[in-house]
């Protein structure tokens, strides 16, 4: 884990999501699921973003502004810094034959990373609404579902599972597939261990979801 | 001396930012496990921090057989911070404690997210002190009337230090659905609200009783360690702040070392109890 300032390339916005894009600085990208602790102006605590696009110069972090830290993470402009702390967590197990990967929202984040490690494997998009369905532009080879439809009616038989997104989107694929890798979200402060915030029942225990996770091999 | 506060550093899972302190502190041990309480755990607030992890730690068992040697291994100096429900407790793990290679041992009779303890700080510190040979601080509330009569009371019963101060009690409520944030409800208050607050006790503890003290409470900056050390700490602790900035102990240092400098201080501990102005008050003696 390594921590540094880095500067805004800037914002490009993607549905009623934006793309910060930052210059890479010494940042390694880690493998994909791993997060990133980004400090937004103005707050107290670093807020926890999955890597969503990778290239030799720039890091690039798909968020759905939902309240202050990532409104403000959402509203920085070129030239403006901030703090980046990563990669952090254990990411998605890319030894898989068959991968499928199956997203909610703003759950697709870590996967335009994903799917060019990869090789571009079929996705399942869900999304709330058509214009938050423009985000699926950015994973290859995507099928988009728009609610009332889910993706679990979408997926197929015969494949390996990588899904994120939220809860109950989860907890349906899990039931579905028993064998699927879960990227989970629970609210942290650290993100390296050191606050017990993040606390979820694993096997169950709770346990820090930062540490043992994101990604989860059975249901949280 | 920089120390990290109990609960904001897990040395283990983060060894290399526990060497750049002078003392790892552990996290509260109790005789029993305990899990802590439910999710959400953490929330964000104006100027602050609230959390309501609720003690979770492996109880002394496997505190004494698994984490503590694994700690010790890491080079460091170690603290043990030590929490119960009655003053039994407190003395039971201290017994426990006596023998091992640790540096001191902390005692939490101020956290705010369990029932408070049913005896008094002095009926704690004493039974502690009755158990134990190591150095023994006692961790105070600053949610009490007088801090300077607790940090009295304590330091009769032989406490040979103070930590000043834990977190105050409050609540955060969802804008929309106007229900508690966190899990158990309310939780403890960390961060820079906490920082007047933190130097207020310091200030009172010091003039009451002349023992070392470790300022803890929202310190950021360098700058707001040397205020700590003025109002009469001698070492301080980093808390909340390490969650944002791990390299925070290397940063600190260096800027109290440049503010004290900058203030004519020959060293940062050259401005102890710099804010009292006259000469410092003669160490209360152990009475018993
Ligand atoms: C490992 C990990 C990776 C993440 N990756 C991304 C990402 O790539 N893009 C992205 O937009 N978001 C991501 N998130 C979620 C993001 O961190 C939160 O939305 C953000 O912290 C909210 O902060 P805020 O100040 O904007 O809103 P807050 O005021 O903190 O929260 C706004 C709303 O979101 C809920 N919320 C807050 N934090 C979380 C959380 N961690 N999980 C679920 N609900 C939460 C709150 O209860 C509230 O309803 C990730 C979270 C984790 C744990
Ligand atoms: C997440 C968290 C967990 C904590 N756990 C403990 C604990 O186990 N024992 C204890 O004595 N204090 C605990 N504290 C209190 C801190 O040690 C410290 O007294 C307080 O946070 C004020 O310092 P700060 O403002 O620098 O964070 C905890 C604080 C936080 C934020
Ligand atoms: S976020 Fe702090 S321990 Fe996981």
């Amino acid at each position: 884990m390594r921590r540094e300032l880095l500067d805004v390339v800037r914002v490009d916005e993607v549905g009623p999501y934006r793309l910060l894009r930052l210059k890479r600085g010494r940042l390694e990208s880690g493998a994909p699921g791993q997060f990133f602790m980004l400090s937004p102006p103005g707050r107290l605590l670093p807020r926890p973003m999955s890597l969503s696009l990778a290239t030799r110069t720039e890091l690039g972090f798909l968020i759905d502004p939902v309240g202050p830290g990532t409104k403000a993470l959402t509203t920085l402009v070129r030239g403006e810094r901030l703090h980046v702390l990563g990669p952090l967590g254990n990411g998605f197990r890319l030894d898989v034959a068959r991968p499928l990967l199956v997203g909610g929202g703003i759950g697709l984040a870590p996967f335009p990373y994903l799917s060019e490690r990869l090789g571009r494997p079929p996705a399942v998009l869900g999304f709330r609404s058509q214009e938050h369905a423009e985000a699926a532009a950015l994973v290859p080879n995507a099928e988009v579902v728009v609610e009332p439809r889910l993706v679990t009616e979408a997926l197929r038989p015969g494949h390996d599972v990588l899904a994120c997104g939220p809860e109950p989107m989860l907890r349906a694929v899990a039931e579905l597939d028993p064998g699927a890798q879960l990227a989970w979200e629970a609210p942290m402060a650290c993100g390296y261990g050191a606050c017990y915030g993040c606390a979820v029942e694993i096997g169950g225990e709770l346990k820090r979801l930062c540490v043992e996770g994101p990604v989860l091999e059975r249901a949280a | 001396m920089i120390l990290n506060a109990s609960g904001c550093l897990d040395a283990l899972t983060a060894p290399e930012v526990a060497h750049t302190l002078d003392v790892f502190v552990t996290k509260t041990v109790t005789p029993l496990p305990r899990e802590g309480n439910q999710p959400v755990r953490i929330a964000e607030t104006d100027f602050g921090m609230l959390n309501s992890i609720g003690l979770a730690n492996p109880g002394i068992d496997r505190f004494v057989a698994d984490t503590l040697p694994r700690l010790l291994d890491l080079g460091v100096s170690v603290w043990v911070s030590v929490g119960g429900f009655a003053a039994h407790e407190y003395a039971e793990i201290c017994a426990r404690l006596d023998h091992e290679p640790i540096a001191a041992i902390e005692l939490n009779v101020s956290c705010p997210n369990v029932s408070s303890p049913e005896e008094e700080v002095e009926q704690i510190v004493a039974a502690a002190r009755a158990a134990t040979t190591k150095t023994l601080y006692a961790k105070l509330s600053p949610s009490v009337p007088d801090v300077g009569a607790a940090a009295v009371a304590a330091a009769r019963a032989g406490a040979d230090g103070l930590t000043l101060v834990n977190t105050i009690r409050g609540l955060a409520l969802d804008e929309l659905t106007l229900e508690p944030k966190l899990g158990p409800g309310v939780g403890g208050l960390s961060g820079p609200a906490l920082r007047p607050i933190a130097l207020a006790a310091v200030f009172a503890a010091y003039r009451a009783t002349g023992l070392p003290i470790v300022g803890v409470g929202g310190v950021e900056t360098g700058a707001h360690g040397l205020e700590l050390i003025a109002a009469g700490a001698s070492a301080f602790a980093l808390g909340t702040v390490l969650f944002a900035d791990p390299e925070a102990p290397v940063r600190v240092r260096e800027e109290l070392e440049r503010e004290a400098s900058a203030r004519g201080f020959a060293t940062p501990l050259a401005a102890y109890a710099a804010a009292h102005g006259g000469p410092p008050p003669t160490p209360l003696r152990r009475v018993a």
